[in-house]
């Protein structure tokens, strides 16, 4: 039920102002020097405490990192990852009391192209990073956006997961996966794979692929959609990078703050159905490669403080949405209005992140790779059937009457058209004289394809994308200038239901 | 050089379609935009031929065009209904008297029955007396709750079949937001649906129409038809929390304006956890009507209201409900807290 009421269950008789010299609420006995919410007043020992405690609790009541396992920890250099990453520093060093026990590996993914930075401030910038990894003792990559365009079209398609592991089989399944690949304590020839090429100097960026993301970014019409495709290609390159360099866990660093956010806009932008997967604590759509968010309980106040109090490195590297405007885009507005509420209504956040807990993804983890029910950009479950009376529908529906011609006189409407009676599906099939996808695109859909190879195809995507991607590539003047791994699948992709079409009446298991 | 109706192409094209962008003439978009309501009817299934139908009528933007457009379609498609309207008297002085006097000449443009039920015969109390007592702060909640109820009662007097209201697409973007802002996952799930289904003695299933209609269409639809309507906001509105999922949808809107839409379909594409508790449907002990606690809602404001506790209600007392029905006092404290008021 409606979650503001529950937090004021005891009234309180009268707010005291927190103020400096009041004791910590958890040891009582020094002074508190951090006030984290209302009433929450702590000592530095014991916000240390509590700040380690909820990271280990996080991950340990999961349970989905096993001993042994390679972890690739995604830093962008904001508080937030660098804050994870100390954690893991901390969780891992002798010292630590039930130590964490897998092998953590760094990546960094420099934006600048897409932010339109200059190549010398991206090289400062790459440096700075590289101080900061070095330090920490960890195998690192520092990894150019330009890399996304030498991706295979492989990493679009969902890749078998490792065994299904039911949480209640844990023992058994860690076991299973220490048997199978892990080794604890690591062994020597184990870490040194890693300290290749990428390491030992910055990596060198093309111009010609930097020109061709700007482009990419350019041609894309509103903010939204470019920081829609951006956050895209963003995440497959990790995948990409975690998969070639053997790691099959993937570590975030997105704090509650910005998962409500998250959560906000993506409901703005059309993605209910993948809400689970986008906000969750896990993410398994890539199939081998599992997202993870260990820092989703920390709201970004405790972060900073945290970082502030105990001297954790951060950089700020300006990204696409630095020095925006309130409205340029739909995150960006988001972010505003969650802000600016969360200071009226305290609670605002935390309610927000709440209700992202409640949420499950409608679809099931397994499923056969071929039967490409996912989206392309996106990797999640397709939300595009049309059912009836939807939004969806709706939506469709209002495109085509805006552009067929209304019946000229009363009698072309037949008087008899009984509402109980009458199927949409004919009466869209009626009002238009179009193609009967209905989808306003006509001709395109590669039935050219078969019948002349050599006329070169203009991509359809819309019916491979999820709805809120069909949104974002709406914004594109064109698809051509995405990256060409997406073009390939997309063909292959139509290529592949083409002859499904043609045979379908012969096939007799749908899920194979 | 004119820019010709993107549908017929013959006529000059006068007004843009906030929802698609469409340059459209006069009757195209008449057309286009009864078809749609037409289409919402027909997909959903929301009317059988022969039902009688109350139209909710507040004389508002939305009731009027509601009413208009049903009529039109009930002709045109023969969906054989038979309307009547209905309308609700909160007592708010300044804004639903005159309301209702456009309401009254909407029945006597579209010569149907209409039907006013009042707060005052029904509760013994008006939103303005409500107000006085409890503040400007959570007023809404009794006005809604007491909506819900006077609706119901109103159509079981009229014996119509079904209820339809006007809320437009904006209002269920709305509600979706304001649904996850305050972290209502029982009403998140059903408050997309575009009729209700719950069942019992006193509840008339009610249906919206115009689900999918943006607003700006809707006045757009009511300016060309010169459909008269009255339009000031309730004076008690401004401090509502629902402003704020108002304002942040307008912003949303004016940077893509399918946002409407897209908010609408994440709406009805959410799924809960298994586990997550959710409340039961069943009868109030009170008063007979639908409810998921002991008592109804409405039965607890009013109990407040007429004892002079007015925070009894909101927030969440469960444990005070038996205490209510057996008519047992309260304890010193417990009146303490339910008395303060800030305004």
């Amino acid at each position: 039920m409606c979650q503001v009421d529950e937090d004021f269950q005891g009234q309180l008789e009268h707010t005291e102002v927190p103020s400096i010299s009041k004791k910590c609420v958890k040891c009582k006995e020094k002074t508190a020097v951090v006030v984290i919410r209302a009433g929450d007043t702590y000592c530095r020992d014991c916000f240390r405490e509590y700040f380690i405690h909820k990271f280990r609790a996080m991950l340990g009541k999961n349970r989905i990192i096993f001993p042994g396992e390679k972890v690739l920890l995604a830093v962008s250099g904001g508080p937030s990852s660098c804050s994870m990453l100390s954690q893991v520093q901390e969780g891992l060093s002798q010292n630590a009391h039930k130590k964490l026990r897998f092998i953590p590996g760094i990546v960094y993914i420099d934006e600048g192209a897409a932010a339109g930075r200059s190549v010398d401030d991206r090289k400062t910038a790459m440096a700075q990073m590289q101080t900061l990894f070095e330090a920490t003792g960890f195998p690192f990559h520092l990894v150019p956006l330009e890399q996304v365009l030498d991706l295979s079209p492989s990493v679009l398609v969902m890749a078998p997961s490792p065994s299904e592991q039911p949480g209640s089989a844990y023992k058994a399944a860690v076991d299973q996966f220490i048997q199978s690949k892990g080794h604890w304590p690591p062994r020597p020839q184990d870490q040194d794979q890693d300290q290749d090429l990428d390491q030992a100097s910055l990596p060198d960026i093309q111009e010609s692929h930097t020109q061709l993301l700007q482009q990419l970014m350019s041609s894309t019409k509103t903010q939204t959609a470019r920081e829609e495709l951006l956050s895209m290609l963003r995440q497959h390159l990790l995948v990409h990078t975690a998969r070639t360099k053997g790691y099959s866990k993937l570590m975030l660093g997105d704090c509650c703050s910005r998962l409500a956010v998250k959560l906000l806009s993506s409901i703005a932008l059309g993605r209910g159905a993948q809400l689970a997967q986008d906000t969750g604590f896990s993410d398994s759509r890539y199939g081998d490669i599992i997202t993870v968010r260990p820092m989703r309980d920390y709201s970004s106040k405790e972060i900073v403080f945290y970082n502030h109090m105990f001297k954790v490195p951060s950089i700020f590297i300006p990204g696409l949405d630095t020095m925006t405007a309130d409205k340029s885009s739909i995150q960006r507005l988001t972010e505003s209005f969650v802000t600016k509420l969360q200071a009226d209504f305290p609670s605002t956040v935390s309610t927000i992140y709440r209700t992202s807990e409640k949420l499950q993804t409608a679809w099931k983890g397994s499923c056969a790779a071929d039967v490409c029910d996912t989206c392309l950009l996106c990797l999640c479950a397709l939300d595009t059937t049309v059912e009836n009376a939807s939004a969806f529908q709706a939506t469709l529906i209002s495109e085509q009457l805006s552009q067929t011609k209304p019946p000229e006189t009363s009698s072309a409407i037949n008087p008899n058209l009984n509402p109980v009676q009458s199927n949409p599906g004919s009466a869209l099939a009626t009002t238009t004289g179009q193609c009967c996808s209905g989808e306003g695109e006509c001709g395109k859909k590669g039935g050219g394809c078969c019948s002349s190879p050599r006329v070169p195809e203009t991509t359809d995507m819309r019916s491979l994308l999820c709805y809120s991607c069909r949104q974002t590539v709406k914004d594109m003047s064109s698809v051509d200038h995405l990256p060409a791994y997406i073009l390939l699948e997309a063909q292959r992709r139509n290529r592949r239901s083409q002859m499904r079409e043609q045979i379908s009446e012969f096939i007799l298991d749908e899920g194979v | 050089m004119p820019v010709l109706c993107s549908s017929c192409a013959d006529k000059r094209a006068v007004l843009k379609r906030p929802k698609t962008g469409h340059s459209l003439c006069k009757e195209c978009f008449f057309w286009a935009f009864e078809e749609e309501v037409h289409q919402t009817i027909v997909a959903a299934q929301l009317f059988k031929h022969g039902e009688t139908v109350g139209i909710a009528a507040s004389g508002g933007k939305d009731s009027t065009v509601l009413a208009h457009v049903m009529k039109v379609l009930n002709e045109r498609y023969n969906y054989g209904l038979e309307l009547m309207l209905l309308s609700v008297d909160e007592g708010i002085t300044g804004y639903r008297d005159d309301s209702l006097e456009t309401v009254k000449r909407n029945q006597q443009q579209y010569e149907l029955p209409l039907k006013i039920v009042s707060y005052e015969e029904l509760y013994g109390w008006t939103m303005d007396a409500i107000v006085k007592q409890v503040g400007l702060k959570n007023n809404c909640t009794f006005c809604g709750v007491f909506r819900r109820q006077a609706l119901d009662r109103g159509a079981i007097m009229l014996k119509v079949d079904k209820i339809c209201t006007g809320h437009n697409a904006d209002d269920v973007a709305e509600t979706v937001l304001m649904n996850v802002l305050r972290g209502d996952i029982a009403r998140l799930r059903r408050c997309t649906a575009i009729s209700t289904t719950s069942e019992g003695d006193g509840v008339v299933p009610r249906c919206k129409p115009l689900k999918y209609a943006y607003e700006k269409e809707i006045v757009l639809y009511a300016y060309f038809k010169k459909l008269d309507y009255f339009s000031t906001e309730c004076i008690y509105s401004p401090n509502a929390y629902r402003g704020h999922a108002r304002t942040f949808l307008k912003d949303l809107e004016s940077v893509r304006p399918s946002s409407i839409m897209d908010v609408i379909h994440s709406g009805e594409n959410l799924s809960v956890r298994e586990g997550v508790k959710m409340p039961v449907q069943g009868t109030c002990s009170r008063c007979g009507y639908i409810s998921s606690q002991a008592l109804c809602k409405s039965c607890v404001l009013l109990e407040g209201l007429n004892r002079g506790l007015p925070k009894l209600g909101i927030g969440k007392h469960h444990r005070l409900h038996d205490k209510i029905l057996s008519q047992q006092p309260l304890t010193e404290k417990e009146e303490r807290k339910l008395k303060s008021v800030d305004f």
